[in-house]
């Protein structure tokens, strides 16, 4: 019990142990935090590796019914909303891939209520990064990336066959249009969790917005009506997700009349969503402040 | 300058409740009602209180995690919600029910992982690490993952890993909280040892009053979210009255209880076998002297003030006061 005094104090020089991988001395910055962060929830996850690799695979089944509900719907018809299946698919190549990986990244937000009963927030708050890395790091779902690996299968087959007149421009959306979906996606899936910072069981409600938009944005936007196309393709900006880039990389004139330059701006839109949600996380954290729990 | 400062420290809740079918109303809850404290540098302080004295909401003001309404309080001279990282760095925070470890990793992993978290260099990690291996036995399940670890197991566990980079203050919520007698005494041997380093300062909340006795030097009660007394163990006792008793064994009842100066009789046991006398202004041999001349003496024993009974009739006296602290919103 010689010299306690060395367990603490920061300025304290203290002779390096050994044993460690690093070299004594350095010092680790926040994206080697991050990093480690997501190396441990990897680790965790392969503690359990049968159920890992079944979740695996169970795991794409609803993205692959996604695009064999349009496969059995072009069965029966030969245009859906006034598109061919080639163009169909481009719409559900880019709606799948940035959902999938919007959900592997960030879906797991939703979750949020029970990392407030757990007390998880709280010990991810005493900890010198930012809460919401920390959170969706510590809990990303790997099994996800099943999804994801077939929703780019999917988007890179539909563009692939769909004959589109390449050209510069176009190369650069098919790149841009998926990833501000995945913004686009996570901003969504933010925003409505944080309503359960005021509103506890506010899941139901996220559900119907998250998987709704989802769902939504596999079809083309003309095959929907009235109010609700009104309000989830521009009210809630879905349709800048997967139907206005189709049209551009398409080349195809919206059969709802609004100028071409729309589909080579959505991917903008993503940007929007993204400042929203970090509002809407501000304002969220510091109404948990207010409360506590 | 002190390491924590408070002034005016409040916490309010709104909560909704039932009020009918369907209508909910608003109410204001009081958890933390004015707190003015100050605590120096290498101070250890016991923090206790009632269920629902406010003790938790307070570390978790001065832990960043929630903000005052309103008040202020200032850990190392930051704001801890506006600073809350900055804060952290300097910060340790045992939750006794919330767990900072990653519970599928062995417990080495987590150490590793909160060294990247907090940026620590390899060498202070590894020298701090190794102390702790040392003082809190770690070694035997350091390649055990944290679910399987028994809860005193895991408790070294936090406790070591609140301390690898180098805090300034650690802040301990209910540490002894559900563990066994040996993994108490571990915990509290370990939290004096850092005590009395002397360069960590210690806040410490607690059920467990035995905690306390071996710690913290200066208590703190709050009830009603408000501070009752602030001062040493000894000063509680003689503030409220706590006195100690000489219990006297005697061959045969008296025939009348008898009456000494300055230690009046307590109780009469075992047939008038057993008296109880307060020492008051009397000495324990006054009192002997003084039972001698009545009666033959078979045992003397002395006990000392019990901190459990001193506290309870404590918060007994601030309830009948009135803390009304729930208070319809307008």
């Amino acid at each position: 019990m010689a010299e306690p005094g060395t367990l603490t104090g920061p300025t304290r020089v203290v002779p390096p142990s050994g044993g460690g991988p690093e070299p004594a001395g350095r010092t680790p910055g926040v994206l080697g935090a991050y990093r480690a962060l997501l190396g441990a929830q990897a680790r965790s996850q392969a503690a359990y590796r049968a159920s890992f690799l079944v979740d695996l695979f169970g795991n794409v089944g609803a993205t692959v019914f996604d695009v064999v509900t349009v496969l059995v719907l072009f069965g029966v018809t030969r245009e859906l909303g006034g598109f061919t299946l080639h163009e169909t698919l481009v719409i559900v190549g880019l709606s799948s891939f940035a959902f999938a990986a919007a959900d592997l990244l960030v879906g797991n937000i939703e979750r949020l209520p029970r990392y407030v009963r757990t007390g998880l927030f709280d010990a991810v708050l005493v900890r010198p990064l930012a809460a919401l890395p920390q959170l969706l790091l510590m809990d990303l779902p790997l099994r996800k990336v099943s999804r994801v690996v077939f929703g780019l299968g999917v988007l890179v087959a539909s563009v692939g066959s769909a004959g589109i007149h390449w050209t510069a421009g176009r190369v650069a959306l098919v790149v841009v249009a998926p990833l501000a979906g995945l913004v686009f996606f996570g901003s969504v899936f933010v925003t409505t969790a944080t309503v359960s910072f005021y509103w506890i069981d506010s899941g139901e409600l996220a559900n119907s917005v998250t998987y709704g938009g989802r769902d939504f944005t596999s079809y083309p936007v003309t095959v929907y009506g009235g109010w609700f196309r009104a309000l989830f393709a521009y009210g809630l900006g879905f349709a800048f997700v997967s139907y206005h880039p189709a049209l551009a990389l398409l080349g195809r004139a919206d059969p709802l009349g609004l100028p071409g330059w729309v589909g080579w701006v959505a991917p903008g839109v993503a940007l929007v969503a993204a400042a929203i949600a970090a509002l809407a996380w501000r304002v969220g954290i510091r109404h948990y402040r207010s409360t506590g729990s | 300058m002190s390491v924590i400062e408070m002034s005016g420290l409040r916490k309010e809740f709104t909560v909704r409740v039932k009020a009918g079918r369907l209508r909910r109303e608003k109410r204001t809850v009081t958890a933390v009602d004015g707190i003015d404290l100050r605590v120096e540098r290498g101070e250890m302080l016991g923090y206790i209180g009632p269920n629902g004295a406010g003790k938790s909401t307070t570390l978790k003001m001065l832990t960043g995690v929630l903000m005052p309404s309103p008040g202020e309080a200032r850990v190392c001279g930051l704001r801890p919600v506006a600073e809350r990282t900055r804060l952290a760095m300097r910060i340790g925070v045992v939750f006794g029910q919330r767990s900072q470890l990653w519970w599928d990793l062995p417990l080495r992993d987590s150490f590793e992982l909160l060294r990247h978290v907090y940026r620590v260099p390899a060498g202070e990690h590894g020298a701090r690490l190794a102390r702790c291996r040392g003082l809190l036995d770690l070694d035997e399940f350091l390649d055990t993952p944290v679910r399987q670890l028994s809860l005193g197991q895991r408790m070294r566990g936090e406790l070591t890993a609140a301390l690898l980079h180098g805090p300034e203050v650690l802040f301990l919520d209910e540490p002894t909280i559900g563990l066994d007698v040996v993994s108490k005494q571990a915990v509290r041997g370990f939290l004096a040892e850092l005590g009395r380093a002397g360069d960590t300062t210690l806040v410490l909340t607690t059920h467990d009053l035995a905690d306390i006795e071996r710690l913290c030097h200066r208590l703190v009660v709050i009830d009603h979210g408000r501070v009752v007394h602030d001062g040493s163990i000894a000063a509680l006792h003689s503030r409220y009255g706590s006195r100690r008793m000489v219990v006297a064994e005697l061959d045969a009842a008296l025939p009348r209880p008898p009456e000494l100066p300055g230690a009046p009789l307590q109780r009469v046991e075992a047939d008038g076998h057993r008296l109880v006398f307060a020492l008051e202004s009397a000495t324990v041999a006054e009192v002997v002297a003084g039972l001698a001349g009545l009666a033959t003496l078979r045992d003397i024993a002395i006990v000392e003030p019990d901190i459990e009974e001193v506290v309870a009739r404590l918060y007994r006296m601030t309830a009948e006061a009135g803390g009304a602290t729930v208070t319809g919103a307008p």
